[in-house]
């Protein structure tokens, strides 16, 4: 394959251009994630005076430790909970504000908003609605009967991260939704109904199929924020609990590191955290580039 | 198979816009009736409101003996083709095909036996298995047909569907589908904004302008009789010449225009009615100065300049002649050539 080459006048202006960018990942990825490496093959004590090179002891430990085994299962839980509940929501607003047409964009925007709020400022907005003692939410649902306490129930708990972590990314979701709806064309669907089908019916038979490289996409990133983007989210409403109900494997990597100061097992997990973005950008790249075109 | 009956058919949008005004047309049993006119003519959103896709604001719609003004689009026994075919891109030719009638309901065995019949027609078995993206231009266009004709329906509506083919395809598809809708014997109404499509596929043609029909009739008499001078314009090609009724009393034989009625201000003559030949007894004789030879391959299209007009006029000429640009020349015409015409009111008299 023939490629096309740029001549500089000078030898190092391509390398000063560059410059910038690799000195960014040098500096804010590679030397931590190094750093993380090498320190999960080491063990401290806890004053730090004596350190051990103890090779993939820190690895073997973790794996067999059912607290770190359960946060894995928490995880999962909170990442597959909060992709549904924002992914299907998402596509339900979509699809309503998709059949608007005058009120569509001021829709839009109020849809859009939540995403420019940060994580922890969610987390905490979020608290508040559902704190057992002044909160909204429990109130309400104390009048239905049920007794809302996320401080106690593990339930509670989880479904509180997951919907704190699940509101802000509902925008977007939504927006990818609303244009993956709009790149449908009009004439597919007006096809449908002439073939008889019901409005139902074309949305799970025409409009969902076509939208799947968006769901695809979606189902991904979502992941990725439920994984790795919601520490905030975590550390403002439940710090985890009860009982590790909410511990996921970024809050555990932050609670085991620096609040207890095992730093070798939480550069392990930080370490194998790394590996599973890894293989979800893999995923990613992969199938969204066989996938787009149906 | 069904006749369809539109009384007075109108359509205003919100805001007060008219799209369609008082539209009556009465289609036979098997006959196929070309829409044609401009765009923005309103033609395709007529052929929507048959189709159930657009609402109905004024008038009745029949199909066969029902009244289908609020029905749904799947009620009302049509089958429509897309200009850009709107095939579903993620399912396979022989499941863009079974997809109406697996709505339906209909036996797997029927469904496979419509299909199969179909795609035979319309030599396009051997991509049941395919994808659209899969296909050409024309065989999309063919898997339209096919999705439209597995169902068998009282109708079918066609909204350009040749629009997006190349010359010689559009061509070839035009031929197979009037052979179609001959041997099916299906009533068929068709919209296009290209007149030679419209004359050659047409029962009857309906010319439209502005939301308001302008002539209904056979390709022939519209092309021959056109009732106005919209319609004059814009059938045939190059299209009719129009030339003050003044402007010809003076330059021709007092008496070679007694025949016109009173009041024809307006003469419309077609290009290829026009001969370089001396005219002949009874006919006239025009002088003008030829501007620009066209050679066309079979025909030459001459714009000339008429001795006392500024404008210039096309002659159409059945071979190219061996004359040279800016020369004068004497084309002669026949007196019923001439088609009379009300200036004011556009009206053929």
């Amino acid at each position: 394959m023939q490629t096309k080459r740029m001549t500089f006048p000078s030898s190092w202006l391509p390398y000063a251009l560059l410059a910038p960018q690799v000195i960014v990942t040098l500096i804010f990825f590679i030397w931590p994630a190094s750093q993380a490496l090498y320190q999960s093959f080491l063990r401290q004590d806890i004053f730090g005076l004596r350190t051990e090179f103890v090779w993939f002891d820190n690895f073997e430990r973790l794996l067999a430790d059912p607290l770190y085994l359960n946060s894995l299962k928490v995880t999962a839980v909170f990442s597959v909970g909060t992709t549904v509940l924002s992914m299907s929501l998402a596509l339900l607003f979509a699809v309503m504000v998709n059949r608007m047409i005058r009120s569509r964009d001021g829709y839009t925007t109020f849809l859009v908003w939540p995403y420019a709020v940060a994580p922890a400022i969610a987390g905490v907005l979020w608290w508040f609605i559902f704190n057992p003692a002044i909160g909204i939410a429990p109130y309400v649902l104390q009048g239905l009967g049920y007794d809302w306490n996320h401080r106690s129930s593990s339930t509670d708990a989880m479904l509180l991260v997951i919907i704190a972590a699940a509101w802000k990314q509902i925008s977007y979701n939504f927006l990818f939704f609303l244009a993956g709806l709009q790149s449908i064309p009009q004439s597919l669907l007006e096809a449908a109904a002439i073939d008889g089908a019901s409005r139902t019916k074309r949305f799970w038979t025409i409009v969902f199929p076509l939208l799947s490289p968006v769901t695809f996409f979606l189902m991904v990133v979502n992941v990725v924020y439920a994984m790795f983007d919601t520490f905030g989210v975590i550390h403002a409403t439940t710090e985890g609990g009860p009982a590790q109900a909410t511990n996921i494997l970024v809050y555990k990597v932050y609670r085991d590191g620096f609040v207890n100061l095992n730093l070798g097992s939480s550069a392990a997990q930080s370490v194998i955290l790394m590996a599973i973005v890894v293989v979800l950008t893999v995923i990613q790249f992969r199938f969204i580039e066989r996938r787009v075109n149906y | 198979m069904a006749s369809i009956t539109m009384d007075n058919l109108g359509k205003v949008y919100a805001g007060d816009v008219r799209a369609v005004t008082g539209v009556s047309i009465d289609i036979a049993d098997g006959e196929m009736i070309v829409l044609v006119g401009p765009s923005g003519c309103g033609k395709s959103t007529l052929l929507r409101m048959v189709a159930g896709l657009e609402t109905i604001t004024e008038g009745t719609l029949r199909i066969g003996d029902r009244v289908v003004n609020r029905l749904e689009p799947a009620e009302r026994d049509i089958a429509m083709v897309f200009q850009n075919y709107a095939l579903y891109p993620h399912m396979t030719v022989y499941n863009n095909l079974a997809y109406g009638l697996k709505n339906r309901r209909m036996a797997r065995a029927e469904i496979d036996r419509r299909v199969t019949e179909a795609a035979e027609m319309l030599q396009i078995g051997a991509f049941l298995d395919r994808k659209p993206r899969q296909l050409s231009g024309g065989q999309r266009q063919r898997v339209a047909m096919g999705r439209a004709l597995v169902r068998e329906p009282a109708a079918f509506l066609f909204d350009e569907p040749l629009s997006n083919l190349d010359a010689k395809l559009r061509v070839q598809m035009r031929v197979e589908i009037r052979q179609l809708q001959k041997r099916l014997a299906t009533t068929s109404l068709y919209v296009t904004h290209d007149q030679l499509e419209a004359l050659t596929l047409a029962d009857r043609l309906v010319v439209l302008n502005g939301g308001r029909i302008e002539q209904i009739g056979t390709p022939m008499e519209v092309y021959a009789r056109p009732a106005t001078t919209f319609v004059a314009g814009f059938i045939g090609s190059p299209a009719m010449n129009m030339l003050p009724a003044d402007w010809l009393r003076g330059v021709v034989a007092a008496d070679a225009l007694s025949h016109l009625p009173t009041g024809a201000d307006l003469i419309g003559l077609r290009p290829e009615d026009m001969s370089l030949a001396p005219a002949s007894d009874g006919g006239l004789t025009l002088e003008a100065r030829l501007m620009l030879l066209e050679p066309a391959g079979a025909e030459s299209h001459l714009h000339v300049k008429f001795d006392g007009m500024d404008e210039m006029f096309v002659v159409r000429l059945p071979h190219v002649p061996q004359v040279d640009e800016g020369s004068r020349l004497a084309f002669s015409l026949a007196r019923e050539a001439l088609h009379p015409f009300d200036a004011k009111t556009g009206l053929r008299l």
